[in-house]
């Protein structure tokens, strides 16, 4: 008797298995995404905004792609790659059969197609807006790819004019999807309303201002997706957004407000998934303007601010304090450093020490607009002013129009400011020398040491060596202290309990394919 | 009549020339560049150079100036900055949004408005007066966001009975023609959208409607007192007619001229300031697009949407002041 028992368990069990794995991954429904605003394009290479990759990335495919929920490479369009000794050639291996939504076929010819018209401003289709990130990631035009070539039908090289270690994963980032050349021949000035890529999804309808319709690309060279449609809706108040989704209009949505945080986490109807951080928030000091080109005082400011309040009452606590110049999803990162801590009596004593014991007073610039790093400039500026009060030192609250701000610190007018960073492709130097070296930093902030560093690493091909160089780089910064990190933000997305394996991307935008709904 | 529209047309364009010029320089003078904004933290010094020069930004002003000029004679508005569309395009393809929203809102604000009016002015002090007073001052003085999210609140996810936000339900078969949902929907007999179209639109339509209704209200119940106190009414009576015709026919009808203008000019009002309410609702019209690009300083369609606005605003007028002779046949154009 108890041997049957037994026996019908494991069969229970066996058979509950089978059950939710016939059950597990259902076919069909329709996803509806709520969102802050429209697409500016969907023509990838032409836009720089979020709004505008979330839709492109799921019509277009990238030669390889960030592996789900991080920003390391895996196959896509390419299945295979090798690079040469000396960094200068790289040979991609494309897949067979894969068709772009209007029939044509995807090959090395079409890749050189996409490559050409990006990077030769002679190319007859180099029109239709700026290229903003194929110029800015591979610097300039044509930059640093001077050849593309055709190998066999199937097989592509890449020819570098120099060495540029995060290649790759500069290819697997949106911008960069592959389109159907004869579709941007056919639509010219039109494309970006006519995308034609080999994505899971094919644009169905655009109706700017209002919504994006995708249906699931039938001959996707994956499984085809699981969701028949996806519908991005447009709805730029938060509080609206976030009533839709409440009265079930909308399945899922970004920017939630921290107001709301609360609200999502005490329902039984959705859920809160956190998009790991690929972004850093900072409060800058400027090295021309005394006293802050004394390490004491910028270590002393760094002691004075309570990262972990500032977080809880701003952010609701979707966010990290930061120790280093990135966040910690990206690799790289030195985990061992020791962050400076809160610690008011400490700040005073290094104040003292460099003679700023009654304390001084400056401009403190505070963010304008919100960004997804700083969410309230102000409240946050304000924060800082009276954490920095308690040390003795007087901070004034200073603003400009937004570009008007990016244009003075960048010429480093400013003599201390709030700003902030997006990845753009998982690299380490897509942080440190972006926004620290001293050909690129907006406080005037040189150290020999540390910019030898960040060259050489950009010319190493090896990812040991590579993270090897920039842990010292944040050694390095973090002796120097040229900002005070702030946090790293997590921004928060809600979607209803029966949306499954939908797995956020630190790059800001990720594929839906494989999201699918329970019953 | 007809010389008197061709006269006031004609009129239209030094008004427009006039605008375009302040628009063009109100918008080149104000600090920011739309280059930098456009670039964000990723502007390098080489990048912002490139756009600048594409832009056309480098050239000194009267060159721009003269630029923007010649085009626009030849009708031509120029492309928007943030998508390289046509701002043609972009305008004709979210104004009709704004327009239809904002006539719903004006059919609530006159069905309600006006007859609150007459009733408020014949009972005056009566406790409907003071309600519909105290209402239409509350309406007036109302913030619109904040009623739009109690509509939503209160009609969408408490009690269900409308939807949230936007102007057509995900899943509808429906392709717009004209932009015009409630016309497009007719014309395609499609009576299903129909029927969706206009239960998406009650609650942006009443919101943004309270505060003109309020007004429209107030006007209708001042005016009707001001004319109930006159002498012909008086006589009306005397003469033994019904109520309900000399409040009607001869008290409303003298009472309607500033009725009207406040009507004309709320509806001008409407169209440009629909923003709030077209944030709130996800509304793609043309208030809240206008609204990002003074952001991102998207200079031709500030340019071209405030030109528009303007000529929109200047015809509404123009219908108004033909509506007058309409009403009152002492008011003749010439």
């Amino acid at each position: 008797m108890r041997k049957i028992t037994l026996t019908t368990f494991i069969i229970l069990v066996v058979m509950s298995v089978f059950v939710t794995g016939v059950m597990a991954q259902e076919q069909g429904g329709t996803l509806v995404f709520g969102r802050g605003g429209d697409s500016v394009g969907l023509d990838p290479i032409q836009v720089t905004d979020g709004e505008s990759f979330k839709v492109t990335q799921q019509i277009f495919d990238t030669l390889v792609d960030y592996t789900p929920g991080t920003t390391e490479v895996e196959p896509a369009l390419a299945t295979d790659w090798k690079v040469s000794e000396n960094g200068l050639s790289w040979i991609f291996n494309l897949r067979e059969g894969v068709e772009f939504h209007d029939g044509n076929p995807f090959n090395a010819e079409a890749v050189k197609w996409n490559f050409d018209r990006w990077r030769l401003e002679d190319h007859p289709y180099h029109f239709g807006g700026e290229f903003t990130y194929y110029s800015y990631m591979f610097q300039g035009f044509p930059g640093i790819i001077e050849e593309v070539k055709v190998v066999d039908d199937l097989t592509v090289e890449f020819v570098l004019s120099e060495k540029q270690a995060p290649f790759l994963n500069n290819l697997a980032m949106v911008p960069f999807g592959i389109s159907s050349p004869e579709a941007v021949k056919e639509y010219g000035e039109d494309y970006f309303k006519n995308p034609v890529g080999t994505g899971a999804y094919t644009l169905e309808e655009w109706r700017q201002g209002d919504r994006v319709l995708l249906k699931a690309n039938e001959n996707y060279w994956r499984e085809r997706a699981y969701l028949d449609e996806i519908v991005f809706r447009s709805i730029p108040d938060n509080s609206a957004r976030y009533m839709e989704l409440q009265s079930g209009t909308i399945d899922m949505m970004d920017g939630v407000s921290p107001e709301d945080v609360e609200s999502v986490e005490s329902s039984d109807e959705i859920k809160l998934s956190l998009r790991p951080s690929m972004n850093v928030g900072y409060f800058s000091m400027n090295f021309n303007v005394e006293p802050f080109d004394d390490v004491r005082v910028r270590r002393a400011f760094n002691h004075a601010i309570d990262k972990q309040s500032i977080i809880d009452a701003f952010y609701s606590g979707l966010a990290e304090p930061a120790k280093n110049p990135m966040p910690p999803s990206i690799w790289g990162y030195n985990d061992e450093i020791e962050p400076y801590a809160y610690n008011p009596e400490r700040a005073k004593e290094l104040l003292a020490e460099a003679g700023y014991e009654d304390g001084f007073e400056f401009d403190l610039w505070y963010l304008p607009v919100p960004r997804p790093y700083i969410p309230q400039g102000k409240f946050i500026g304000q924060a800082i002013q009276s954490y920095l009060s308690d040390v003795g030192v007087t901070a004034n609250l200073v603003t400009y129009d937004w570009s008007t701000y990016l244009d003075r610190t960048k010429k480093r007018e400013a003599p201390t400011f709030m700003l902030g960073w997006t990845g753009d492709n998982g690299d380490p130097d897509n942080f440190i020398y972006v926004l620290l070296d001293e050909s690129n930093n907006r406080n005037g902030y040189a150290n020999d040491e540390l910019h030898e560093i960040l060259i050489e690493a950009q010319k190493t091909m090896d990812q040991e060596t590579r993270v090897e160089l920039y842990k010292e780089a944040q050694v390095i910064i973090h002796e120097d202290a040229p900002w005070v990190p702030l946090v790293h933000s997590t921004p928060p997305i809600a979607l209803k309990n029966n949306i499954q394996n939908y797995v956020p991307n630190p790059t800001g935008t990720e594929k839906l394919h494989r999201v699918w709904l329970e019953e | 009549m007809i010389n008197y529209i061709i006269k006031r047309l004609l009129a239209l364009i030094p008004i427009l020339i006039g605008v375009a010029v302040i628009v063009f320089l109100i918008v080149h003078l104000i600090p920011g560049d739309p280059a930098q904004t456009m670039l964000g933290e990723r502007a390098s010094d080489e990048a912002l150079a490139k756009l600048r020069e594409d832009m056309g930004l480098n050239d000194p002003l009267p060159v721009q100036f003269w630029r923007y000029v010649k085009d626009l004679l030849r009708g031509d508005l120029g492309r928007s900055i943030m998508s390289n569309n046509p701002v043609s395009s972009e305008l004709a393809q979210r104004f009709p949004a704004t327009l239809e929203l904002s006539f719903f809102a004006m059919v609530f604000a006159i069905l309600v408005g006006v007859p609150a009016g007459i009733f408020a002015s014949i009972n005056q002090n009566s406790w409907f007066d003071n309600l519909s007073m105290l209402v239409a001052l509350i309406g007036v003085s109302m913030p619109i966001f904040w009623l739009g999210l109690m509509f939503i609140w209160l009609f969408a996810v408490e009690l269900g009975w409308f939807p949230p936000s936007s102007r057509i339900g995900v899943g509808l078969d429906f392709r717009p023609i004209t932009n015009l949902y409630v016309i497009d929907s007719i014309l395609q007999l499609n009576f299903a959208a129909l029927k969706d179209i206009l239960h998406h639109l009650v609650l942006p339509a009443v919101a943004l409607g309270t505060i003109p209704m309020a007004i429209i209200a107030r006007m209708t119940r001042s005016s009707m007192l001001e004319v109930l106190r006159k002498d012909f009414i008086r006589t009306a009576y005397a003469k033994g007619l019904k109520r309900k015709i000399v409040i009607f026919k001869h008290a409303l009808k003298n009472a309607m001229v500033p009725i009207i203008t406040v009507v004309g000019l709320q509806f001008g009002v409407l169209l440009g300031g629909a923003v709030m309410t077209e944030t709130i609702f996800s509304w793609p019209g043309l208030g809240k697009y206008l609204v990002d690009a003074i952001y991102a300083r998207d200079f031709p369609i500030v340019q071209g949407g405030i030109l528009f606005f303007a000529g929109v605003f200047v015809l509404v007028n123009l219908i108004v002041d033909l509506s007058y002779a309409l009403v009152d046949p002492r008011i003749q154009y010439e």
